[in-house]
């Protein structure tokens, strides 16, 4: 059937299953608009405030959903204004697709207006890319672009559509979702040697990352930590794949990792790492990572293997089939002086807990574990109050951890947040902090206009707590440009931008105020006030191992 | 981290399409490969264009190298080309001084490395080599002392030795 290319581009997404898009128009996408305009009893458009906020929406989607994100924006800064959300979903593998407009190809190449060479741009920060030149191939690109973004290890795709290629006339037949590529799978000689191995170690620690959630595999890995009596960490990505409850559970490792994970996967005799790329957040000092133990790497993506850590047995393919193949070989072990020795470490955890309940991060969280049910998304920006939420927040459901690991991206939760909520349909909270809140806060609008159930938790310190931490540490205390000296009225913000606001400043005030937030199903800015020196801790000092983690103020 | 590493050759099989080589080009930017040389175009197969890389590096970085290759959607095939298992052959041209004093220095130097003339004119002569690189870098020291005015060479192709198509074949490295 014949019709004009911003309709393909319609039908194509309703097609390969698409319900919701996060976008901005503007003048180069105004075709693609109007076909959204007469197709909008099949497909809803959520309108930001900024593109970056659709670029993270999209992304905050995908991540609660596994679905592939989706977002639009004009050419020209509309397109660089989607820079760094592409970026953040790269560094995360999270599956996207960006639409962009561009001017049309008799205009491309003479510093037309808001013309800008998008896929040059985003050459680096995409798994792939397209510039569209022929309105006959049109939905075959963008068929090809989900199937990339989905298969193996996902990843953003950008399509590039110039102004006469929306509005030309072409060809379009219904096609079925595009299927992903058909995984590699691990080379059998590799899984026999680790399972031999596992059976020859006694302290075994299992190490998940982001690409268990991906998989859909925590269930493999709790069988197999049970059947050769191991206990699992994880990464940032990895958080939420397994509860946060799960007796073999230690929690996040690494630079701000609890001291029992990290230090279990330092006394272990082989660390078995799952779906991980060992960033250096996670190991610490390389050179000095794992020194006491064999390491086998089990990865989607064979180019994660022997790259940053070099494993004694590198297995890259399907992670399912390698898992369950091992589990099959494996011998039923028990392990209990191993048992015993990370249980002291666990004690040893428990005893700087913070003791007496106050308005701080820890009794914050443990407020909001205490209200929210086991559905609730958790999203948040970065900084310490990320690092906050990955230590002390109680996950129970993977997908419920929507944060920014490898780009770090400041601004990233509102958006992600938004798009998280539209896509679980759960209630969200955002943990955010005072920078972070700050970069994007214009979302504000974006959430009130969805109607999404948001309760935003700024933990506001009037300083960006990290870098602050750091200047504290290691930089002599000169507090340069991390006070933000700006004392803001959050509470009047909310109500401009039609959400409630409320500041607290005792720790029963908070938990009322968020309890009222959350079960009223709207969108609620509470502003908790927390000191400026409240540390991260513990902390592996940058450059530094396991042995250098700093866990008490003054260490 | 002692070793230097050595220097090898890798051929890629890529989509003969617009923006490719920018794809490769651009991930060795992001990853901080640096290369020596790159050669690209068509091959036996429409479809399909062959980059040939000669770069220098460590094991760590060949094995990055040739992962971060096969992960671009473009590239169909990645393959080192061992010295000992290929041929290799660079193109050179060479502007030459035309000094009648040095005439004989010229002529001799061309007929050892089998270069020929393929411009003359009364300032210059402009000479082209073919040979493995070695070769090549032999020939420019031998001519430099003559005064060498401007020069141009295409950086490595490389073949795999016997009757293989690399791109039929299955990943060795």
């Amino acid at each position: 059937m014949k019709m004009k290319g911003a309709q393909i581009v319609i039908e194509t997404l309703i097609e390969q299953g698409v319900t919701d898009v996060f976008g901005y128009p503007g003048g180069q996408v105004l075709d693609i608009y109007d076909a959204l305009y007469t197709s909008s009893d099949r497909i809803s458009h959520h309108l930001t405030a900024h593109e970056q906020g659709a670029a993270h929406a999209a992304d905050g989607y995908s991540r609660a959903t596994g679905k592939v994100g989706v977002c639009f924006a004009t050419s020209g800064p509309g397109a660089t204004n989607l820079v760094t959300g592409i970026a953040t979903a790269m560094l995360d593998s999270v599956p996207m697709v960006a639409i962009t407009g561009n001017v049309a190809q008799s205009m491309i190449g003479r510093d037309s207006f808001q013309e800008i060479d998008i896929t040059g741009i985003t050459l680096p920060i995409t798994k792939h890319n397209y510039f569209i030149h022929d309105v006959n191939k049109l939905a075959d690109k963008i068929r090809e672009a989900f199937r990339i973004a989905k298969s193996g290890r996902p990843g953003p795709v950008l399509i590039d559509i110039p102004k006469d290629i929306q509005t030309a006339i072409g060809e379009f037949e219904p096609k079925p979702v595009a299927e992903p590529f058909p995984l590699p799978e691990p080379d059998p000689a590799r899984i026999a040697k680790a399972v031999e191995l596992i059976n020859a170690r006694k302290k075994i620690f299992i190490h998940i990352g982001g690409g268990v959630i991906g998989s859909k595999t925590y269930g493999l890995v709790t069988e197999l930590a049970d059947k050769v009596d191991a206990v699992i960490g994880c990464s940032l990505m990895g958080l939420s794949a397994i509860p946060t409850e799960h007796p073999r559970f230690l929690g996040m490792q690494g630079m701000h990792g609890h001291y029992a994970s990290s230090m279990a996967s330092s006394k272990a005799d082989l660390i078995i790492a799952v779906g991980t790329r060992f960033s250096d957040r996670a190991t610490g000092n390389k050179q000095k990572f794992a020194k006491n133990s064999d390491i086998i790497h089990i990865d989607l993506d064979f180019a994660e293997i022997n790259k940053n850590i070099t494993a004694n047995i590198g297995i890259s393919g399907n992670i399912e089939t390698t898992l369950k193949a091992i589990l099959a070989g494996v011998e039923k072990a028990e392990h209990p002086e191993w048992i015993s020795d990370v249980n002291a470490l666990r004690e040893r955890e428990k005893s700087v807990i913070p003791s007496v309940p106050q308005l701080d991060p820890y009794f914050v969280i443990d407020a909001i574990n205490k209200t929210v049910d086991a559905d609730t998304v958790i999203a948040t920006d970065v900084g310490q109050h990320q690092m906050w939420a990955a230590q002390f927040v109680n996950f129970r459901k993977p997908r419920k951890m929507i944060s920014s690991g490898g780009l770090g991206t400041m601004g990233f939760g509102m958006g992600a947040a938004i798009g998280a909520a539209v896509g679980s349909g759960n209630k969200t909270v955002l943990i955010t902090g005072d920078g972070s809140f700050g970069m994007n806060l214009n979302e504000l609008c974006t959430a009130v206009a969805s109607g999404v159930p948001l309760t935003i938790v700024i933990m506001d310190n009037g300083v960006l707590g990290m870098v602050r931490q750091w200047q504290t540490l290691f930089y002599n205390m000169h507090y340069s440009s991390t006070t933000l000296g700006k004392r803001v009225d959050y509470v009047k913000l909310a109500e401009a931008f039609g959400a409630k606001g409320v500041l607290t400043d005792t720790l029963d005030g908070f938990k009322s105020a968020f309890s009222e937030a959350y079960n009223s199903g709207g969108v609620t800015v509470i502003d908790c006030l927390i000191d400026k020196d409240e540390f991260v801790l513990p902390m592996l000092p940058p450059g530094g191992a396991i042995d250098d983690m700093i866990t008490r103020k003054g260490e | 981290m002692e070793d230097k590493g050595s220097s090898f050759v890798i051929a890629v099989y890529v989509d003969n399409k617009y923006g490719v080589l920018t794809r490769v080009t651009s991930m060795f930017t992001r990853r901080g490969f640096n290369i020596d040389s790159l050669t690209v175009g068509v091959t036996e197969s429409p479809e399909y264009s062959r980059i040939t890389i000669s770069m220098s590096g460590d094991g760590y970085a060949r094995a990055q190298m040739l992962n971060q290759l096969r992960k671009l959607f473009n590239v169909k095939k990645v393959e080192v080309l061992e010295e000992t298992d290929a041929v290799q052959r660079e193109l050179i041209l060479v502007k030459i001084k035309n000094d009648p004093d040095e005439h004989q220095r010229v002529l001799s130097a061309l007929d050892i490395f089998k270069a020929h003339i393929i411009d003359y004119s009364v300032e210059a002569l402009c000479v082209e080599v073919t040979g493995a690189p070695a070769k090549i870098d032999a020939f420019i020291e031998m001519v430099r002392p003559l005064g060498i005015i401007e020069l141009c060479r295409t950086g490595i192709v490389a073949l795999q030795k016997g009757g293989k198509n690399m791109l039929e074949s299955p990943d060795v490295n």
